[in-house]
């Protein structure tokens, strides 16, 4: 018999997740598609009634996003140009339904290659801040998602926020999706884009990312090293950047095509921080 | 197993109300099943759909996706909500003025989705209403009238003819007559009817693989393991033949399946228990042993050498078609300038929102099928075959159909709660998922055409050959009507003195492909526009102006030699669209000249002509009308709306004919046990073929009633059934007169079957009696360096004899372009690897541009008042009017559709490279 838990504090639902590995529930808007007539066994912990794990908290170092933060929570929230990548993302994920109850942790726990989240926190060089009986622990974007549906939470642990540092310099964002209708689509191809200009205008440090062209988004480090000390110009962008990328053939396009596709939207998207 | 249940507290529509139920339980189905709120509709489970949008403290949710734990102490409102004291509100009385709802399964959760944006929003932009309704999907509306809808409220733009006069329905804006239920969650489809006793839930386990032998080994442990289980049902406990199938000669598909599975999710068993222990079973808990086989796909199938599926079709082929009209091949050989095209097409999915759902139960030696349906009377003769019982001993009760599109007319669930019912003696409840429902019923057949068309130097069609492969999969289904249908089209609706245009049906181990809007024709058109635009381009000719000079005008004779004598609309089509044609075109050819980014524009034409009817073949309809001795009027009509708008059709009709108007006219219909048999809602023939049986009930039944009190053919009759003959006036004594069963004292009875011929050995003939036509603007925007394509205007001139309801005919082409665009764009099924609703893309609210209807009215005299059919002309020049658009933009013809970004770019670099 599954047992259903839905604590109100955090130390209630860690202290439950060391007794025994529970499958975490948020927005339901991975887990019950996963679900479709079948009701497996299995111990759930409901992370939504616990009012630290959502909402977005400012300070003088940075942004913490509450892991059961929404996307229509990110799509409301008074933020700098710096987050405008992720609130183009939250108004892409789903139809406004699935942005009112789909949480930023889910969607970055979920590791699915297409999160439209996760190129965005790339970009952001945000970190996952995991908590269990045992204590905190945070760990960058790119070593939490490890693979297609995996990542580098252990089963006592549960995501409890995104952190994302405040650059030393303005900064720009932005992200460019592709797929195939214009509502409700998996992406076949997306790139995230920031960038942190000095006084001159000049980039300072540039981090592009491209998802669902690996098993897991990946950053353009020839790219990023190329574009500090220039302005945003797609004319910097190079075929050979796009040595990372791995992509796939699928239902939604070739790898030859997603290839050739993310090749223009990375120079989109540096066309997008010159803006 | 689940949690065990627990006390949920929470408002529904502002009412406390408490459920016990498991904690992770879906709060749609706590509303559905616990709370009796049926009007919350489940299409996906899987917030794929948006069907069963609720507000959760005001905010829209896929109800399917929130676990009722979540809805503690909050309020949820659902459609059932939006009613106040028994009026409707703004939004539903706007969604009933503007046709936006049809068949009324998307209805709810985009009532609900509309009510959420006009809450914080009670102005909105057109955009603000695509963003806030992008999360539903429709498949019958084509969302225009949607989106009119919305933007309506709070407007007095009624553009409705409530109550038209009698003798004035034909022709109206009449609000659907079955609309209120839609609007108010009331409706009830297959899912939302109940037996009124205890009934048990069945799930059938299918074949996993794409072609297996299996074996179903010792159950006692099944049981054993789970008590609740009734019965696990299979090919032994079919009381009579364990086949089923479309033609009489072609009864090939078993309702389980006999040691070999010929297809991915073929039933080879089903599991009948109470609910809980059914969805507890994994199909792993089965004991089947499978022995998976080579699949023989299409590829191998056309080679030949794979082998036979089944006996009676010796490579693989289930049949062919042929037509053959003077020397194709010599007037090709001296042709002036000559075309030729390959086209190749996928599967493509119905995706109607509302998967297959409903029960059976055994009443003494009958049994009642209460489902989802496009044809009730077939699905009666089919189900007394397989239960080896007489037809009159079952009775199909059609639910609400959530949408059809050629998909329902197949049996699916019928079959297996139909022997369950009657060999355990009890209801039995079953309801699709939607990957089962994807994955186990028919689609459009894939095709593989070779076209070759030839003009001469004045640009005259002389010749057209044609060859199309169709995979019909593991089953016959609608196979031989797509192979029949297609030749009689292949050319077009196009003046061709020598044609030769053959078909195969060939048998894959794929899903079946049965029947979807159109038959197969869809396809073809993208052959025929493809070379009536390179055919055109060749001459010099403009491509609007090369199909107006070829087109079929009254009086030409057809490729099988039948002489059009009436109601051939096309160059009034061409006509209307020309101005639009010619401004579109140097609009985007400026566009084009001064474009430097990605964006380059184009405007496509296509033409299409579709026979209304089956093909050839007897396909009658009969109605019946009666007056009861307390006046009531009753139109019983077997012909079953799909969201179509037959029921309202039929009533406009038959009320004109008798002389009342329609409010008078009440409406019983699908009942087989109360309706005659009005064929099936196929072959866009319901408006034409039964709209005659109902004119003609209707006429029999004023003639019946006039000749009681003696009055001429003039008089008139009064809703109260007062007759007013010349000076006098008098009422029909009906008290005097014996009721039927139905009640009525008075009856009237129509029956029309179009007149056609048998087609000879080269398919000459009369194959039908009367075609609809239409030809179609598509504009869009191609960015070449992605491929994408954004359609951004539709304009479709369509011949519909008469529209006897304005807003109805639009609402068909407006969701019949929907779909063509979905055929042109993202639509492609794969057996195993895209069976839900996020990896099938169909159109969203967001993909469907603003739609120019304009309707040419050329009367059809033997169609009730003019009229032919619209349902599947609406859909076939879309996608080669899109793809002709394309090629203007970007150069490019793409010929393998659906046209995705990747292939665009594809051809976009294979013409740089």
């Amino acid at each position: 018999m599954g047992r259903y838990l839905r604590p109100a504090s955090l130390a209630e639902a860690l202290a439950a997740m060391s007794a025994a590995p529970r499958v975490p529930l948020a927005g339901g808007t991975d887990h019950y598609p996963a679900r479709v007539g079948v009701s497996p066994d299995e111990d759930l912990l409901d992370l939504t009634a616990i009012p630290v794990l959502r909402g977005i908290a400012e300070d003088e170092t940075g942004w913490r996003f509450g892991a059961a933060t929404t996307w229509t929570d990110v799509i409301e929230a008074r933020l700098p140009p710096l987050f405008d990548g992720l609130k183009a993302a939250a108004r892409e994920v789903g139809g406004v339904q699935i942005q009112n109850a789909g949480t930023l942790g889910g969607n970055l726990c979920n590791a699915s290659p297409a999160a439209d989240g996760t190129p965005n926190w790339l970009a952001l060089d945000a970190e996952v801040e995991l908590a269990s009986a045992a204590g905190a622990r945070t760990l960058p974007v790119g070593a939490f998602v490890l693979g297609n549906r995996r990542t580098a939470r252990r089963a006592d642990e549960l995501v409890t926020a995104i952190r994302v540092r405040r650059p030393p310099g303005p900064a720009r964002a932005t992200f460019v999706k592709l797929g195939a209708r214009r509502y409700l689509v998996i992406s076949i191809v997306m790139v995230a884009a920031v960038a942190i200009f000095d006084r001159a205008g000049r980039i300072a440090a540039a981090r592009v990312a491209v998802g669902a062209c690996s098993p897991v988004p990946v950053r353009l480090p020839a790219l990023e090293a190329r574009l500090v000390g220039e302005r945003p110009d797609p004319a910097l962008v190079e075929p050979a950047d796009l040595a990372p990328l791995a992509p796939i053939d699928d239902v939604r396009g070739t790898a030859a095509y997603r290839r050739d596709a993310a090749l223009t939207l990375v120079r989109r998207a540096l066309a997008g921080l010159a803006a | 197993m689940r949690s065990p249940a627990t006390r949920h507290a929470f408002r529904v529509n502002g009412r406390d109300i408490e459920a016990h139920v498991a904690p992770e339980t879906r709060l749609a189905d706590v509303l559905r099943d616990t709370l009796g709120l049926t009007g919350t509709k489940i299409g996906c489970n899987a917030g794929d759909c948006g069907a069963c949008t609720v507000l959760l403290d005001g905010r829209q949710v896929c109800a399917c996706l929130v676990p009722v734990a979540q809805a503690d102490g909050r309020a949820v409102e659902t459609v059932e909500g939006l009613t106040r004291g028994g009026r409707l509100a703004p939004l539903q009385r706007a969604f009933l003025d503007h046709g936006a709802a049809q068949c009324g399964i998307c209805t709810p959760g985009m009532l609900m989705a509309a009510a959420d944006l006009l809450a914080r929003n009670p102005h909105p932009s057109e955009a603000e209403v695509l963003d806030g309704l992008g999360g539903v999907l429709c498949r019958c509306t084509g969302y225009r009238k949607i989106v009119e809808a919305v933007l309506s409220v709070g407007r007095d733009d009624v553009p409705v003819d409530v109550a038209p006069p009698a003798g004035r329905a034909v022709g109206a804006r009449l609000p659907k007559t079955d609309g209120v239920p839609k609007v108010t969650g009331a409706d009830r489809f297959g899912a939302d009817a109940l037996p009124d006793s205890a009934w048990l839930t069945l799930r059938a386990v299918r074949n996993p693989h794409a072609h297996a032998r299996f074996r179903i080994g010792e159950l006692a442990s099944l049981h054993t393991r789970f008590p609740g289980l009734v019965a696990v049902l299979t090919a032994r406990d079919v009381p009579g033949a364990n086949r089923f199938g479309i033609y009489p000669t072609g009864k090939d598909q078993p309702v389980f399946a006999e040691g070999i599975a010929r297809m991915r999710g073929e039933a080879v068993c089903a599991l009948v228990g109470d609910a809980e222990t059914i969805a507890a079973i994994r199909d792993e808990d089965v004991p089947i042993t499978w022995e998976p086989l080579p699949p023989v796909t299409f590829d191998a199938a056309l080679a030949g050498g794979a082998p036979d599926l089944h006996e009676h079709a010796p490579g693989n082929v289930l049949c062919r078609g042929r037509l053959i009209a003077g020397d194709a091949e010599a007037a090709l050989a001296d042709a002036t300038l000559r075309a030729a095209t390959t086209v190749e097409t996928g599967f493509v999915e119905h995706a109607y929102i509302e998967p297959e759902a409903g029960y059976a139960q055994r009443l003494g030696d009958r049994i009642e099928i209460v489902a989802c349906t496009q044809t009730p009377y077939m699905d009666r003769d089919e189900i007394a075959l397989i239960l080896g019982i007489a037809p009159g001993q079952v009775r199909v009760i059609p639910t609400a159909t959530g949408g059809g599109f050629g998909g329902k007319l197949d049996l699916s669930l019928q079959p297996m709660i139909a022997v369950a019912a009657w060999t355990l003696g009890r209801p039995v409840r079953c309801v699709y998922t939607r990957p089962e429902s994807m994955a186990s019923t028919t689609k459009r057949h894939p095709a593989r055409i070779s076209a070759e068309a030839a003009c001469d130097a004045a640009g005259r069609l002389v010749a057209y050959r044609f060859h199309g492969d169709f995979n019909t999969g593991a089953y016959a289904s609608w196979g031989p009507t797509v192979a029949n249908r297609v030749p009689v089209h292949a050319m077009g609706p196009y003046r061709v003195p020598n044609v030769r245009a053959t078909s195969a049906a060939i048998h894959t181990t794929d899903t079946p492909a049965g029947a979807f809007r159109g038959f197969g024709v869809p396809q073809a058109a993208i052959a025929h526009e493809a070379l009536m635009d390179a055919l055109a381009d060749r001459a010099g000719i403009d491509r609007l102006e090369f199909r107006a000079l070829n087109a079929l005008r009254k009086g030409d004779a057809t490729a099988t030699g039948q002489v059009l004598d009436h109601s051939v609309g096309l160059l009034a089509c061409l006509d209307a669209l020309r101005p639009r044609w010619q401004a579109l075109r140097a609009e985007a050819a400026a566009f084009n000249r001064a474009a430097r980014g990605p964006l380059r524009r184009g405007v496509g034409v296509a033409c299409m002509w579709y026979g209304i009817g089956n093909t050839s073949m007897s396909n009658p309809s009969e109605m019946t009308m009666g007056i009861a001795a307390d006046g009531t009027i009753t139109l019983y009509s077997g012909a079953v709306d799909i969201g179509q708008g037959s029921n309202t059709i039929m009533v406009q009709i038959a009320a004109d004919a008798l002389g009342v108007p329609a409010d008078a006219v009440r409406l019983v219909h699908g009942d087989t046990d109360r309706t005659r048999d009005a064929g099936k809602t196929s072959a866009s023939r319901q408006t034409f073929v039964s709209g005659n049986a109902a004119r003609l009930a209707g006429e029999d039944l004023r003639r019946k009633l006039l000749a009681l009190v003696n009055a001429g053919p003039d008089a008139t009759i009064a809703p109260d059934l007062t007759i007013h003959d010349g000076g006098r006036v008098v009422r029909p004594d009906l008290a005097r007169l014996a009721p039927d069963a139905n009640g009525d004292v008075v009856v009237g009875l129509g029956r029309f079957d179009p007149p056609t011929t048998a087609l000879d050995a080269d398919g000459r003939g009369v194959p039908y009696a009367t075609y609809g036509f239409a030809a179609q603007l598509a504009a869009v925007e191609v960015d070449v360096d992605l491929g994408t394509v954004r359609v951004t205007r539709i304009i479709a001139a369509h011949d519909v004899g008469r529209a006897v309801n304005p807003t109805q005919v639009e609402g068909q082409i407006h969701g019949g372009i929907a779909q063509g665009l979905g055929l042109a764009l993202m639509e492609e099924f794969f057996p195993g690897r895209n069976e839900n609703l996020h990896d099938y893309l169909i159109p969203t609210i967001g993909d469907i541009p603003p739609i120019e209807t304009i309707l040419i009215e050329d009367p059809e005299p033997i169609g009730p008042y003019g009229a032919k059919g619209v349902g599947e002309p609406a859909l076939i020049a879309t996608a080669p009017a899109i793809l002709g658009a394309i090629d203007h933009a970007a150069g490019v013809r793409l010929t393998r559709v659906p046209a995705t970004p990747d292939r665009v770019r594809a051809a976009i670099l294979a013409k740089s490279a």
